[in-house]
């Protein structure tokens, strides 16, 4: 083997890896934009996002206002930046929470097996039965509206899907003679899941995150514009829709369609990214392709 | 006659009520090389699996270095020291590596568990390992996928050595290699032996690398041992006619398949 030849092996990896083509790089661009807005949005702003001006309602343009005013003369482009941050905080705060316990839980029943796992498993397909909009409503409802309960209703909601998947990817690298070389060797459990297993299972769990980051962002949506998430007068993206509906009807559509057109735009970028990166995964683990017919 | 380092007595296992091994007893002396040979099915790979502590026995006893493992460990300290025992190499070289890790990382990991070696000590014992089976420093520094199956083999056989076993099962390690890196690959095993006495179970279903590394060979079939004895006497002259089928079945010099030999007949 030649030095040209391992040059070139890697190159062909790193093609593989970053192969997102144009649409995921547009989606990537998307929700780059989209958290660098988030982040500095509320200072590039000029308008304080909750200062209302009756005199301005459902205002047109001005300059400096570029965007106009929604029903209680409040400057749209300041709401629609400030609930950028929270519209994108409140599932990045689901799919952390999601993930990290769906693993959990699918890494121990797949490393224990036998009755643990098929507990667990019907415990996840209980959990399946409860629609997750409707847990995390529940859940406002009894303790409270407002996005912490919120956000913990969906991270619950959404851990059997994470689950699932996950257990049975755990399942098939559990088996496989390396892991259960360093049992043998006398390594603990707990140390294989963490350095070994879990980190095999990385590119699996980028791409389910990145999707479940675009339908949690719809539910929490959906649960804001019921008046159960985010509470006006905080600015998000669902308080927003709900908000500008009097207006919708009165021939004032700006905020709804501003607010819902930001969701749909980052929901579709965060999907086409996952799907991508999901792809990509069968792609950068080519000895995979050889192996059914290979050695066996 | 020195002390047997690993003995088996009439171990069973059964899987949900399919017999799988049923009362297989053999020992190893330190330094032999023993072969367990059977067709697929046979029970051979479960019997290492059992001595490894990857499946429980149904019943038996196995002992090794003087000390009982027919249960799973109780302690974190007898897991280590049944790590330093007994280290096992699977047959398929793809799957026997994390595929996020360079083999000089993987043999440090393992040195790290079992011995109090800093990491100057450590760097010098992996290049010991990489040099006892033939890796250059190159091939020692680059993710598994880069490897072709021989090497990766390679790395699995340094990885197990690093705990310094008294014994070292080999499953079907050859066995998904081509006939050229076979014999490189049971040429390192030969030096190995040489080098640090470590002793040798060989499970396998191929005679001829059998008879290339084994002392004394034990025969399987359905799950029962059906002869046994030194390698030669075994295989030159078998005496049970299952081990002169297996014999048999190996095509050598003048050997015609059965079913090429019909269609002559037919033409």
């Amino acid at each position: 083997m030649t030095a040209t030849s391992v040059v070139r092996a890697r190159a062909g990896a790193r093609a593989g890896r970053g192969g997102l083509g144009p649409l995921g790089v547009t989606a990537a661009t998307v929700i780059a934009v989209a958290v660098v807005l988030a982040a500095i949005g509320p200072e590039l702003a000029s308008a304080d996002p909750n200062a209302s001006d009756f005199a301005h309602a459902y205002g047109p343009p001005t300059p400096g206002h570029p965007l106009g005013y929604d029903s209680q003369g409040r400057d749209l482009l300041a709401r629609l930046l400030t609930g950028a941050r929270t519209s994108l905080l409140g599932p990045l705060w689901v799919v952390a929470l999601g993930m990290t316990a769906g693993t959990a839980i699918a890494v121990v029943a797949a490393w224990r097996g036998g009755w643990l796992d098929s507990m667990v498993s019907s415990v996840l397909e209980v959990m399946f039965s409860f629609p997750g909009v409707l847990l995390a409503m529940l859940v406002a409802a009894v303790f409270g509206p407002g996005l912490t309960s919120a956000v913990f209703a969906l991270a619950v909601a959404y851990i059997p899907y994470i689950a699932r998947l996950v257990r049975s990817a755990a399942v098939a690298e559990r088996h496989k003679p390396y892991i259960q070389a360093l049992e043998v060797q006398g390594l603990g459990a707990f140390t294989i899941c963490l350095r070994h297993l879990v980190p095999n299972l990385l590119p699996l769990l980028a791409a389910q995150a990145t999707l479940f980051f675009g339908y949690a962002m719809v539910d929490l949506a959906i649960v804001s514009f019921f008046g159960l998430g985010v509470q006006p007068p905080d600015a998000d993206w669902g308080v927003m829709v709900a908000s500008g509906q009097s207006g919708v009807l009165q021939g004032y559509p700006a905020e709804s369609l501003l607010a819902g057109g930001c969701i749909v735009l980052l929901v579709v970028a965060f999907n086409v990214l996952g799907e991508r990166l999901s792809d990509g995964r069968r792609v950068h683990r080519p000895w995979r392709l050889f192996r059914r017919g290979g050695t066996a | 006659m020195t002390e047997a380092i690993l003995e088996v007595e009439g171990l069973h296992k059964t899987f949900k009520g399919a017999v799988a091994v049923a009362d297989v007893s053999f020992s190893l002396r330190p330094g032999a090389a023993l072969a367990v040979v059977g067709e697929s099915g046979s029970g051979k790979t479960t019997v290492a699996r059992m001595i490894v502590g990857l499946e429980r026995p149904t019943a038996g006893r196995i002992t090794a270095c003087g000390h009982d493992r027919s249960h799973p460990p109780r302690s974190v300290r007898e897991r280590r020291r049944r790590g330093g025992e007994i280290q096992i190499v699977f047959q398929d070289p793809y799957s026997s590596l994390d595929p996020r890790q360079s083999p000089a990382t993987a043999v440090d990991e393992i040195l790290r568990l079992h011995t109090r070696l800093d990491a100057a000590g450590r760097r010098r014992r992996v290049a010991e390992l990489a040099d006892l089976v033939g890796l250059d420093e190159r091939q020692m520094n680059v993710l598994p996928s880069e490897l072709s199956g021989g090497q990766r083999q390679r790395v699995a056989i340094a990885r197990a050595l690093a705990a310094e076993p008294q014994i070292l099962i080999l499953d079907e390690s050859v066995a998904a290699l081509d006939v050229s890196i076979q014999a490189q690959v049971l040429n390192v095993l030969a030096g190995v032996r040489e080098r640090t006495g470590v002793a040798y179970l060989f499970i396998s279903h191929d005679l001829a690398v059998v008879r290339q590394v084994a002392d004394e060979i034990v025969v399987m079939r359905g799950g029962s041992i059906v002869e046994r004895g030194p390698t030669a006497q075994v295989l030159d002259n078998p005496r049970h006619p299952y081990t002169r089928l297996l014999r048999t079945s190996v095509p050598g010099p003048g050997w015609r398949p059965a079913r090429r030999a019909t269609r002559k007949e037919t033409q």
